[in-house]
């Protein structure tokens, strides 16, 4: 638990001459939810593209350390092995869960899906495991063998997470994952989400312009705005102390209910 | 003699409101303060003093302008003005607690997991930290019907004491109480007095503002007072 | 040649540069067992779907002494299986046959002949879909990536839907095959019958897709194993009945319905397996 998890140097990503984001560094412990907070067309998305090793750099590294303790960059490692990280130790939960499922294949088939990846082939057991995942967030079992498109907006995200969870990822990538959903809807995710955090002890990156979410679920934050960090600091203390004027807005244009 | 659990020097924080034309209000400076282990200090003055802002600096909620916040931690020491985010985290964890003035609720979390949850991050086993968590609501009179609920709906005086629990429920070594007994009745705030005795008896250094003067002078050994300072 | 063998044509139809293209295509496929080439399929007389992958393969390496059999789901005599017997014997003037040991080349569309292939023989399939990710993945660059990997993973959920679907394996066409451990490789729409034919065969396998522009291959005496679970193991087709033509137990069997009152039987797929059985019993 004493070394970092993922290391960011310098990462910059120009699209032409206009900047994704430029010269962003920082470290992730295991267990550590970080949120990236701003606005659109901050940065944010392109980040997480970045640092999930979904889009090659223009400048900079992000290294990973794996379950043995080496150090991996993910721009620099081929795209077998990436690919192989992406499947076991890393996660993306995607803003539209459609982008993260498999909306033709069965509840069951999409939690199994990263398991086959890795060559388990015994039917039984995986039917096991997915009824377990079912139940860890919060779907009813019976309904294993049902499309996720037969699925609520809520209960599709919540699939998307147990596939991406039941490889035993040490890092999850999410985008947005409670926009677009109800209230009611997004207060039962974080608080599944709060949950599996803990007791797995997974370091999260998470982008969101939902401050409360962000407030919730992350123990620290990093602002950004026009592809750069601007101010980062425990969550509490940006919400609570901002210091940058962008963050101040930010915190200020927040609705009280 | 033993180190002060606490020891701040030359705190001063400024705030820098830049959605409004840039204007700089300072909220306290140039703080000195040492606690002592078993110690309970009342931060006294007007409001506007920076009482709520210096309680926060030290729980590193704020970050001060200037000055350093030193607790003892783990048999170290930890300067909370400039130690990382993740060793600010633990030293909430297992040193610092904090009881604020208000609860943040979190939605679907229910009362006793809201407390419980307190004792199972430091490794504590499930079943003992509810145990510990329902004795604790118990004492400090909050109907047990109301435990399974999330407290978004409770009163003012329920919701301060489920905070209160929080912040009792471990015997951290260091508490920050930011006015815990304000809106408690007599029967309660009596409870609270007491609790915050027993903690004193086990050792804790507390700094904490006490608007009821009898409830200040029942629990503190001192006060540093605070005095509105000038404008910037 | 035979006197019959047609004038204006080019040996076997395609024209030379076409059918070396096509024999390099088979020499990288036969190099990389089960991998797909793609080759330049060229406009065929006759409709996509109607065996044009395998006709190109088959025009690319037909000799004038080879001798060719054509099937279409095991049957000698179908309007396919002899347009095309006759195809070759106009165009490249070869001795064609129904009996399967006579044979050098066989062309088939969704059959292997019961009896064993030999040393020396090459057997061509007519195939619709190469790609056996397809189902799951329709990005072609993706399932590309996915071979490169050796990513199957996919392969998988498709029979764990199966399963959670019917409680076995329902797959019983073109049942995926994991080519000497490497590639996943669709076997064309063969029944899974025959998948275990393809073990270990001493004969050349040659896959064609035309529309697909693909080219596939199992060299002789390779190991082709059919995916599956450990508690759901591969297993065959197996029938309650026997041929009611020649008796035969062991061959793959077709339903025929006899009148429209439910009447209905079982007899060989294989239509020359069949006849030969009922010969040699006489």
């Amino acid at each position: 638990m004493d070394q970092e998890l993922l290391r960011v140097s310098g990462l910059t990503r120009y699209y032409g001459s206009r900047v994704g984001c430029r010269d962003v560094s920082f470290s992730l412990w295991p267990g550590e939810v970080l949120a990236i907070v701003g606005e659109s067309g901050s940065g944010k998305s392109t980040l997480l593209s970045l640092l999930s090793g979904r889009l090659a750099p223009t400048a900079g590294d992000v290294s990973y350390r794996d379950r043995d303790g080496r150090w991996l960059s993910l721009p620099n490692l081929s795209e077998a092995d990436r690919r192989r990280l992406q499947r076991t130790d890393l996660g993306v939960v995607h803003q539209n869960p459609r982008d993260g499922l498999r909306m033709r294949v069965s509840a069951g088939g999409n939690i199994g899906e990263r398991l086959m990846a890795l060559g388990h082939r015994h039917y039984g057991r995986l039917r096991g495991t997915g009824l377990d995942w079912m139940e860890r967030v919060e779907l009813d079992p019976q309904r294993i063998d049902d499309h996720p498109s037969a699925f609520s907006g809520g209960m599709q995200q919540r699939l998307q997470i147990a596939r991406n969870l039941v490889t035993e990822p040490r890092l999850v990538f999410m985008d947005e994952p409670t926009s677009g959903l109800d209230v009611s809807v997004q207060a039962r995710l974080l608080d599944l989400l709060r949950h599996l955090v803990a007791s797995l002890g997974l370091a999260v990156v998470l982008v969101t312009h939902d401050l409360a979410v962000a407030r919730i679920l992350a123990h620290r934050m990093m602002v950004m705005r026009g592809g750069e960090v601007v101010e980062t600091g425990l969550a509490d203390q940006v919400l609570d102390d901002p210091c940058h004027p962008y963050t101040q807005l930010l915190v200020s244009s927040i609705l009280q209910a | 003699m033993n180190a002060p659990m606490i020891s701040i020097r030359a705190l001063a924080k400024t705030f820098t409101l830049h959605t409004q034309g840039g204007t700089r209000i300072r909220a306290f400076d140039g703080v000195d303060l040492d606690v002592a282990a078993g110690e309970c200090v009342a931060l006294h003055g007007p409001s506007g003093a920076g009482k709520s802002s210096l309680l926060r600096s030290i729980y590193a909620n704020y970050r001060p302008s200037s000055g350093r916040v030193v607790v003892r931690h783990n048999g170290g020491s930890v300067d909370m003005t400039a130690a990382e985010p993740r060793a600010i985290l633990d030293v909430r964890r297992k040193t610092l607690g904090y009881v604020s003035q208000f609860l943040r609720v979190i939605p679907r979390v229910s009362t006793l997991d809201l407390v419980a949850e307190r004792l199972t991050a430091m490794g504590v086993e499930a079943g003992e930290a509810v145990a510990r968590a329902c004795g604790l609501l118990a004492r400090l009179n909050i109907p047990e019907r109301l435990w399974p609920l999330a407290p978004a709906t409770f009163s003012g005086g329920e919701q301060q004491r489920v905070n209160i629990a929080r912040g009792f429920v471990r015997d951290y070594p260091i508490l920050l109480l930011d006015e815990p007994t304000a809106s408690l009745d007599g029967e309660n705030r009596r409870t609270v007095v007491n609790m915050i005795l027993e903690a004193k008896g086990r050792g804790a250094a507390i700094v904490g503002i006490f608007h009821d003067d009898e409830v200040r002078e029942a629990v503190a050994d001192r006060c540093l007072h605070l005095t509105r300072p000038e404008e910037a | 040649m035979t006197a019959e063998t047609m004038q204006g044509y080019n040996y076997a139809y395609l024209d030379e540069q076409t059918k070396a293209m096509i024999r390099r295509a088979i020499l990288k496929a036969v190099a990389i067992p089960g991998h797909q080439v793609p080759f330049g399929s060229r406009e065929m007389p006759l409709p996509y779907g109607w065996g044009t992958g395998g006709i190109q393969i088959t025009a690319s390496i037909i000799g004038p002494l080879d001798v060719l059999k054509v099937i279409d789901q095991g049957s000698d005599d179908t309007t396919n299986a002899v347009s095309i017997r006759s195809f070759f014997a106009r165009t490249a003037g070869v001795k064609t046959t129904t009996a399967t040991e006579e044979a050098t080349v066989i062309q088939t569309r969704h059959r292997i002949p019961e009896a064993p292939l030999t040393d020396g023989q090459i057997i061509v399939y007519q195939v619709p879909i190469p790609e056996p990710l397809r189902f799951m993945e329709p990005s072609e660059s993706e399932t590309r990536t996915m071979h490169a990997l050796e990513e199957y993973g996919v392969m998988h959920v498709k029979l764990y839907e199966d399963i959670a679907e019917h409680g076995r394996i329902a797959k019983s066409y073109d049942y995926p095959v994991r080519v000497q451990s490497r590639y996943v490789m669709a076997p064309s729409p063969i029944p899974k019958f025959d998948n275990p034919k393809m073990h270990d065969s001493p004969a050349l396998q040659l896959f064609g897709a035309g529309r697909e522009k693909r080219i596939y291959a199992i060299p002789p005496h390779t190991r082709v194993e059919s995916l599956d679970f450990e508690d759901h193991p591969f297993e065959i087709q197996k029938w309650d009945e026997a041929c009611a033509i020649c008796g035969a137990r062991d061959s793959f069997l077709d339903e025929i319905l006899t009148d429209d009152r439910g009447g209905r039987m079982f007899v060989c797929s294989d239509s020359d397996h069949c006849a030969r059985r009922v010969r040699e019993d006489c």
